[in-house]
């Protein structure tokens, strides 16, 4: 796992307290992770802040999983 | 109960009768308060008379731009920003057959849309850190009308339902919205009236005299304080009786 992929998954672990094996590749953070559209925002802010990078709103809208959470900020930070 | 020690506030329309009596209760509170207006003198009046080292943040509301800009400079300020009290407010008033489409746009844009775009940028740390305090200045004219001010009462009435919006999506970030709606409050514009006006006014306020800014301040200070912690979406009518909801 590449070191993007563990940082987001910290915010995520913390973010929304789940445990660290449920968050794998195709969860979905609302679906899976029990998140809800504000948590969402929040988690959104929390990446913009680790990696400071700005996320555009249709770009957050297409964050579902964290699969699509690494793969935008691995392409956003490299 | 009430004390906002090491809070940090943000007030627009600072030098305004109400306003500034805000600034004062906030600050006699406890509370850092940054003071936004347009009038910068007036604003620097109203630090030196609260002597509570309160930061000047000029801004126009009716610059779009500007307003973007306030709360980040509060921010910068204050080093955070925990209570946010959207007070400014102007009139046009005109009959609506005759109200121009500036009147309107100008008037919903600095009363409403102002509060708008400061709310939301003000949001994002507050959601972090997991407090908040918006209250926005309405009106009683929000809650019943009055002619001549459709735009007036338009802006205020919608400064209470997007309140009661934002107050259900932000709840449980411990963060509260809510309204004031003052009624006849004394001030410049009042003093001028005659007694027969005055009279005209008071036979419809039950209790036969106009409010003070002081009176609407400390209902701020009380939204603003932990003791409202469960307070959320409501208006506070503070009319002297004029309007029972």
């Amino acid at each position: 796992m590449s070191d993007i992929a563990d940082r987001v998954r910290k915010i995520v672990v913390e973010h929304l307290n789940v445990d660290a094996e449920k968050v794998t590749e195709k969860a979905s953070f609302i679906d899976d992770l029990g998140a809800d559209s504000l948590d969402q925002v929040e988690l959104v802010m929390a990446f913009e802040e680790e990696f400071s990078v700005e996320i555009p709103d249709d770009a957050a809208e297409s964050i579902q999983t964290f699969g699509d959470a690494v793969a935008f900020l691995t392409k956003a930070v490299g | 109960m009430f004390d906002l020690t090491g809070k940090r506030a943000l007030v627009t329309g600072a030098s305004g009768g109400i306003g500034s009596e805000i600034a004062k209760a906030l600050t006699a509170a406890g509370a850092r308060v940054a003071l936004s207006g347009t009038r910068v003198p007036a604003l620097e009046a109203v630090a030196s008379e609260i002597g509570g080292d309160s930061p000047i943040l000029p801004c126009n509301l009716s610059d779009l731009e500007a307003v973007d800009k306030l709360v980040p400079s509060a921010e910068a300020a204050l080093g955070g920003l925990d209570i946010l009290v959207n007070n400014a407010g102007m009139t046009r008033d005109n009959l609506f057959m005759r109200m121009k489409n500036e009147e309107w746009d100008d008037v919903i844009a600095v009363n409403l849309t102002a509060a708008f775009r400061i709310s939301r940028s003000a949001l994002r740390g507050m959601m972090k850190q997991r407090f908040g305090r918006i209250i926005n200045i309405s009106s009683v004219v929000g809650v019943v009308g009055n002619g001549g001010q459709a735009n007036y009462a338009a802006s205020k009435a919608g400064l209470i339902g997007m309140g009661k919006a934002l107050a259900q999506e932000v709840a449980s970030r411990n963060i509260t919205v809510n309204a004031i709606a003052p009624g006849f409050i004394a001030s410049a514009m009042t003093d001028e009236l005659n007694d027969k006006q005055r009279e005209a006014i008071f036979s419809t306020i039950p209790a036969a005299r106009l409010g003070t800014a002081a009176e609407v301040a400390g209902c701020a200070v009380f939204l603003a304080s932990d003791a409202a912690g469960y307070i959320t979406g409501h208006t506070l009518d503070v009319n002297g009786g004029m309007v029972m909801v």
